[in-house]
């Protein structure tokens, strides 16, 4: 477990990126560093602006192309800035996989789930469609859709908002990546369908040894799932410590004053 | 605790509202509220949770009268609100102000501040002089928190908070009997949304306000209500006063929504079970009987075929046919 824990799969260092405007130059983020290990969770929190999905996008190579980009992005010791697209094929959604925020805008609205979710495995694995379709569908099972058969041959707006995050889930996973990206992937979801789901996320985690970085605004959220929890604000990363270090002892006064906004619900178990 | 005055503000009896709606090919009437009765006291706020698809935003739009009402009474001030037409209903909405979630897109984007919050008062304080009105808008201003400087800004100049803040100044400024707020906070990041709190927790000291507060934030709910209404896929599943509803919920949804709410403690979050698996059914085939035995925890045969009245238990009125015994 420790050696496994202790295996570096991503390393950013000194990350900064600029959003060029047509007034001033935008510092999205301002020398980052961070690594995720093999398997561990590690939840970003940060409020709006605070850079969390723009690391989230450059680790994908999603950045737009006038974003100017300096540092060190390793993936298991590859340079990942500057990689051509085509290159980066090899590793997004096979190697990193990313859960989208809105699933209504990231799933493709004429695609039946199931076309969506095989093409991830007939693209990069190389199965048949049939092969790939058994696949996807094992897949919806794995998430716990209700009725998968069904389900398979809708359309995402036939699915609710709870559901197509499931979706999202298990296109993420099919890949067999072993990091997974997840930005605010609950925040549009009622608390019920959240507990729902971040307690699927979980289990995914346990099944597939993936490592899960999650991105939130909600330190409710970081509390569930968290191994460690890095504190961003305005593109700095203001502080790193194991999640139950941060909740007790918050060290950086911004951390301090995020805990304390959050209202403590203690009557209730 | 307020003393209860002795007629509420607002009263609200057997309410129902529905939408036409197509189902496999049929239109059909979707019941979005049914047989939906409160009390709303002056001075007092009133929340009311639940998902999405709960039918929160359809009462807020029946009670401001911006959807039409299929059946039930809506007591306001002593009239009927439902029976106003014209310039009555028009005179009625100075008494009856909304705070909408998405502060930004709630403001006209092509006035200045200064006129956004001056336009309610030519509406409805023609007799005032612009002098007057100018000394109002400030005095409003600074009570929300912002500054003389702000009038002469356009609201996408403002950040999502102090667009939040303008909507509340531009609520208050008619000094209505009643707030409705739906989801004023679920747009803004914490540490804003703990500030905005704090202003309305403020406002409710200072002006005495009824709110209607909508959200699906209980923590908020908690902090900002003195009762709260749970609704559930059209229906009254429970209201009790603030103290009752957190600390003896009696409805499993209740309970459910409340065991949902992450909390910022990684040991007691890791330590609670999911409390309930599935999605708010579609309002077009709602279950029969008990709308939410299709997801509870307690349900039996019985729930699958009578509605459960409202009725009391402990300090909450609650429908559910096994409350007390679970």
């Amino acid at each position: 477990m420790s050696q496994i824990m202790s295996q570096t799969l991503l390393q950013i260092r000194d990350l900064s990126i600029v959003y060029p405007g047509a007034r001033a130059n935008v510092a999205a983020l301002c020398d980052l560093s961070l690594e995720v290990a093999a398997g561990e969770c590690l939840g970003l929190v940060g409020e709006s602006g605070s850079g969390k999905t723009a690391l989230l996008l450059a680790i994908l190579g999603l950045l737009p192309r006038s974003a100017q980009v300096r540092g060190s992005i390793c993936y298991r010791g590859r340079e990942l800035l500057g990689l051509e697209a085509r290159q980066f094929n090899d590793i997004r959604g096979t190697r990193i996989a990313m859960v989208f925020q809105d699933s209504m805008s990231a799933l493709n609205p004429y695609m039946r789930v199931i076309d969506q979710l095989s093409e991830v495995p007939r693209v990069h694995g190389g199965l048949s469609r049939r092969a790939a379709e058994q696949r996807a569908l094992d897949m919806i099972e794995a998430v716990h859709i209700g009725e998968p058969r069904r389900r398979a041959r809708q359309y995402p707006h036939e699915l609710s908002g709870g559901m197509r995050q499931r979706v999202m889930i298990a296109m993420a996973l099919i890949g067999e990546p072993d990091v997974v990206l997840a930005d605010e992937p609950t925040t549009a979801l009622d608390v019920t369908v959240q507990a729902q789901i971040l307690s699927l996320l979980q289990e995914m985690r346990g099944r597939t040894g993936a490592a899960l970085v999650l991105v939130t605004h909600d330190l409710g959220v970081v509390a569930q799932l968290a191994d460690r929890v890095g504190v961003m604000r305005a593109g700095q990363l203001l502080e790193q410590a194991r999640c139950a270090q941060l909740f007790s002892h918050p060290q950086h006064p911004y951390t301090q004053a995020l805990l304390r906004a959050v209202p403590r619900m203690d009557a209730y178990p | 605790m307020k003393p209860a005055p002795q007629t509420p503000l607002l009263q609200v009896r057997e309410l129902r509202v529905s939408y036409a709606a197509r189902y496999r090919g049929r239109t059909v009437r979707l019941r979005a509220l049914d047989n939906v009765s409160f009390d709303l006291a002056g001075g007092h706020t009133l929340g009311v949770v639940g998902e999405s698809g709960s039918g929160k935003s359809t009462l807020a739009r029946a009670l401001l009268r911006l959807t039409a009402v299929e059946a039930g009474r809506i007591h306001f001030r002593g009239n009927d609100l439902l029976a106003l037409r014209g310039t009555a209903l028009q005179r009625m909405r100075a008494h009856l102000q909304m705070i909408f979630q998405d502060g930004i897109s709630a403001l006209d984007p092509r006035q200045r501040i200064g006129n956004i919050l001056a336009e309610p008062l030519q509406i409805f304080r023609p007799q005032w002089s612009d002098a007057q009105r100018l000394a109002s808008v400030l005095a409003m201003l600074e009570r929300v928190g912002l500054e003389a400087q702000h009038l002469q800004r356009f609201p996408h100049q403002f950040s999502g908070g102090q667009a939040q803040r303008i909507g509340i100044a531009r609520a208050l400024i008619v000094a209505p009997d009643l707030i409705v707020c739906d989801e004023p906070l679920s747009s803004l990041d914490v540490s804003i949304k703990a500030q905005i709190t704090d202003l309305l927790q403020r406002l409710q000291r200072e002006l005495r306000l009824s709110l209607l507060f909508i959200a699906h934030d209980l923590p908020a709910v908690q902090l900002l209500c003195d009762r709260v209404l749970v609704l559930y896929l059209g229906r009254v599943m429970e209201i009790a006063a603030r103290a009752a509803l957190f600390q003896t919920p009696q409805h499993p949804y209740t309970r459910a929504l409340l065991q949902a709410i992450p909390i910022p403690d990684p040991q007691r979050a890791r330590a609670r079970p999911v409390p309930i698996i599935g999605d708010i059914p579609s309002s077009l085939s709602p279950p029969s009987g008990c709308v939410f035995r299709t997801r509870c925890p307690h349900a039996i045969e019985r729930c699958t075929r009578e509605i459960p009245a409202l009725r009391r238990i402990g300090d909450s009125e609650v429908a559910c046919h096994r409350a007390g015994e679970i």
